[in-house]
């Protein structure tokens, strides 16, 4: 995908635990700037697509740091929206 | 029963997608086009900014750059189309197990068993909303009893709209839009159409079958039952792989064919080429076909629909024989021959015929044998009886062969 240069998706470093039932659960991210943040809670799971990044994929609602995020893993990758 | 058939459109789909994944386009006109930076190269999809300038699907990029100076040119992502047909597919695949694809970026769907879910109105609202919410893109929906009223619906309203076409309202709806809104009416059956005064759908319908069939041949009665919404044709289960549109091979032969014995060596050649290639797709073919060109390369095609689909060498090489013998006189001697498999379907989708399968399984174990030996140990492995004397038989089609899928230059369409 890097021949997309889209200033408002922004790819991110995410740990990330596969569990027992084999769903793909994010724990933590981390910003550009190096700063991590760790997901306090998963609120839902579904496909969706991002207009404002441009793309689809996994979208994970995020509790992080009291705010909620979109978190979306698609083709193996994961970014967010740039607010 | 009454069918329920939906046929879904991807609007604009390779155009609809790169401005997706590309923000800062979307309020400009663009086109999806090969190569941009050479001279050559075709649109091959556009946007509605593209569109309203003039642009046509297939024109060159230097045409289209006149008509809109402003146009923004971007190259295919066709790994990146090929996901996006399959995340439609998985959508579609919640409502219905019976859906055909059409090229990347339409495809059929039978709801008829599906009413739990929703009349045909409510699914095809549901997969619009859903190719919105998790796709990003638009769908445009035709809701029919018949394949082609649902695919003509789905062109009527664009973008992002359901068109119902009713047995009460066809009439109105249908009848009025020109010839070649129907599918299969191309520029050529348009053409003889309106030299007899024919330019709509209605007049088509209105004709008599016969009087088509002169004009058209075996395609006029079929067009007039399209246009009396009589098409029956079931949608079949078919995936992207179904974008290669026939399998086939041809070969130009050491020395010119001289009688029937020498087609028949050579066709089972091409047969079992054809029929391990299938096999290999997982592809069953309905038509077979030939094509014979004459030491003075005169050439012509013939094709059948068989009984039953096959991807057999043994039913394949019957076919063609039988085609064959049934429309060469041998005033020439035959330079090359090609054998084809064309209207494809999923091997093992279709019904299959009661009295014929024990010896249709039989051949079926026989071949898949033939096909591991080949690849163990090469083609030359293992031959048919038939081809072991013959001076004819060093040909390896399947292994020389070049493949010729319908890209997506073969779907340009709107």
């Amino acid at each position: 995908m890097e021949e997309y240069n889209n200033p408002s998706k922004v790819y991110v470093d995410v740990l990330a635990v596969f569990n027992q039932e084999g769903e793909l659960r994010p724990l933590a991210l981390k910003w550009e700037d190096g700063r991590r943040y760790p997901v306090d809670r998963v609120i839902d799971v579904r496909q969706a697509a991002s207009l404002k990044a441009g793309g689809t994929g996994i979208r994970y609602t995020c509790k992080i740091r009291g705010k909620q995020t979109y978190l979306f893993f698609e083709e193996g990758r994961w970014w967010v929206e740039r607010r | 029963m009454k069918r329920v058939i939906l046929h879904s459109d991807l609007n604009n789909f390779y155009a609809s997608v790169e401005c997706l994944y590309r923000p800062e386009l979307r309020s400009k006109p663009v086109a999806v086009g090969g190569d941009p930076e050479q001279r050559h190269g075709i649109v091959l999809a556009k946007n509605y900014l593209a569109k309203a300038t003039g642009i046509k699907t297939g024109e060159a990029l230097w045409q289209a750059r006149q008509k809109c100076p402003g146009l923004v040119i971007v190259p295919p992502n066709f790994p990146l189309y090929l996901r996006y047909s399959r995340l439609a597919r998985k959508i579609y695949a919640d409502y219905t197990d019976q859906v055909e694809s059409f090229g990347l970026d339409e495809a059929w769907l039978d709801v008829t068993g599906s009413h739990i879910l929703g009349d045909g109105v409510q699914i095809a609202d549901k997969i619009r909303e859903r190719m919105k919410s998790e796709l990003g893109v638009t769908v445009s929906v035709g809701v029919s009893w018949n394949k082609i009223f649902a695919k003509l619906g789905s062109d009527l309203k664009k973008p992002d709209a359901t068109t119902v076409i009713t047995r009460e309202n066809y009439r109105s709806i249908v009848w009025p839009l020109p010839t070649e809104e129907l599918l299969y009416v191309g520029r050529a059956t348009k053409r003889k159409l309106y030299n007899h005064g024919i330019t709509t759908i209605s007049g088509i319908a209105g004709a008599e079958p016969t009087y088509l069939k002169s004009i058209l041949g075996k395609w006029g009665e079929m067009l007039w039952a399209f246009a009396n919404g009589l098409d029956a044709s079931p949608v079949t289960r078919m995936g992207e792989e179904s974008l290669v549109k026939s399998v086939g091979n041809s070969t130009t032969t050491p020395r010119d064919l001289v009688d029937e014995e020498d087609v028949s060596q050579v066709t089972y050649v091409l047969a079992e080429s054809v029929a391990a290639r299938l096999r290999e797709s997982g592809l069953e073919a309905n038509i077979i076909e030939i094509q014979v060109r004459d030491n003075e390369l005169f050439s012509f095609t013939r094709q059948q629909k068989q009984l039953r689909a096959t991807n057999l060498a043994g039913e394949i090489h019957d076919a063609a024989l039988k085609i064959f013998k049934g429309s060469y006189d041998w005033e020439r001697p035959i330079r090359s021959i090609g054998v084809r498999g064309c209207d494809l379907v999923i091997a093992g989708s279709q019904q299959p015929i009661l009295f014929d399968d024990a010896q249709h399984s039989k051949l079926e174990k026989i071949e898949t044998v033939v096909d591991d030996l080949r690849r163990r140990f090469g083609h030359f492995a293992v031959q048919r009886a038939a081809l072991l004397n013959s001076d004819l038989n060093n040909i390896n089609p399947k292994d020389d062969h070049i493949i010729h899928p319908v890209g997506p230059v073969g779907y340009l369409k709107g």
